[in-house]
């Protein structure tokens, strides 16, 4: 019964994401926009980055210019998890061997 | 601890392994990589430190308090690096194009590799790679460390 509810669920998840990728004009979308794969929709955002990432953090490396500069709190976020992960094994671990002791 | 030939390839490998890590992380702002990658290699080779001499034998080398204190240190300067531009914004490039350490111009277009360039990049990429390869490491060794006491069949 359990399985049966998780794969209608799941079922239904898929067909919505399907009906969305062929179907992009009920949801605001043109079908100029190209919601599909390999063609994703045109925004400024990139273009900006391609154009003005070499002048503005002297990298070549847009990939890191975007991940350590536009969008470095992102990168504190994701090292704050980190750090939060070695607590968590720590405290885990710990109660682990006091509670086989 | 594991066999002869496993040390022998371990010995041979650790070296590689850090100057691998090492070059991912200064090179960051170059190619492909960075710190989290790089700090994720130089962390490969603690646990193969770790694994082919056993833990009882490396834990008086590699120090937990000094990896936590290692990860604490990245964070910090991380941290640091990014108020330093404040002036302007958080994570504000104050370095970039500045004539100072990493503060070179970069010429538009192909990648010629200069080092000397990018500003606060190459500073945050180090901190990250000190503070993931403190992180990873500190995981590694917490497990060898409270496992084998929990199951005796481990390490």
């Amino acid at each position: 019964m359990r399985k049966l509810l998780l794969c209608l669920a799941l079922l239904i998840v898929l067909a919505s994401l399907l009906y969305v990728s062929i179907n992009p004009e009920d949801f605001g979308y043109s079908r100029d926009d190209h919601l599909i794969f390999g063609k994703p929709r045109y925004t400024d955002m990139d273009d900006y980055f391609i154009h003005n990432g070499q002048n503005q953090t002297a990298a070549n490396n847009i990939v890191t210019s975007i991940v350590f500069d536009y969008r470095g709190f992102d990168t504190l976020g994701e090292a704050s998890v980190l750090f939060t992960a070695v607590l968590a094994v720590g405290m885990v671990l710990r109660a682990l061997r006091r509670g086989a002791k | 601890m594991m066999s002869k030939i496993v040390r022998t390839q371990a010995n041979f490998l650790y070296p590689l392994i850090m100057i691998f890590g090492f070059y991912i992380i200064a090179h960051g702002h170059l190619t492909p990589g960075g710190g989290f990658q790089g700090g994720a290699v130089i962390a490969t080779g603690v646990a193969l430190i770790a694994v082919a001499y056993s833990y009882k034998n490396v834990k008086a080398w590699i120090k937990k308090t000094h990896l936590t204190g290692a990860e604490a240190i990245g964070l910090l300067t991380f941290i640091i690096t990014a108020l330093f531009g404040l002036s302007s914004s958080f994570f504000y490039n104050w370095l970039a194009n500045s004539g100072l350490i990493f503060g070179d111009k970069v010429p538009y277009g192909v990648n010629p590799g200069y080092l000397n360039t990018a500003g606060t990049l190459p500073i945050m990429n180090f901190a990250v790679g000190i503070e993931v390869l403190g992180g990873l490491g500190v995981i590694i060794m917490y497990y060898l460390h409270y496992l084998k006491e929990v199951s005796r069949d481990a390490v």
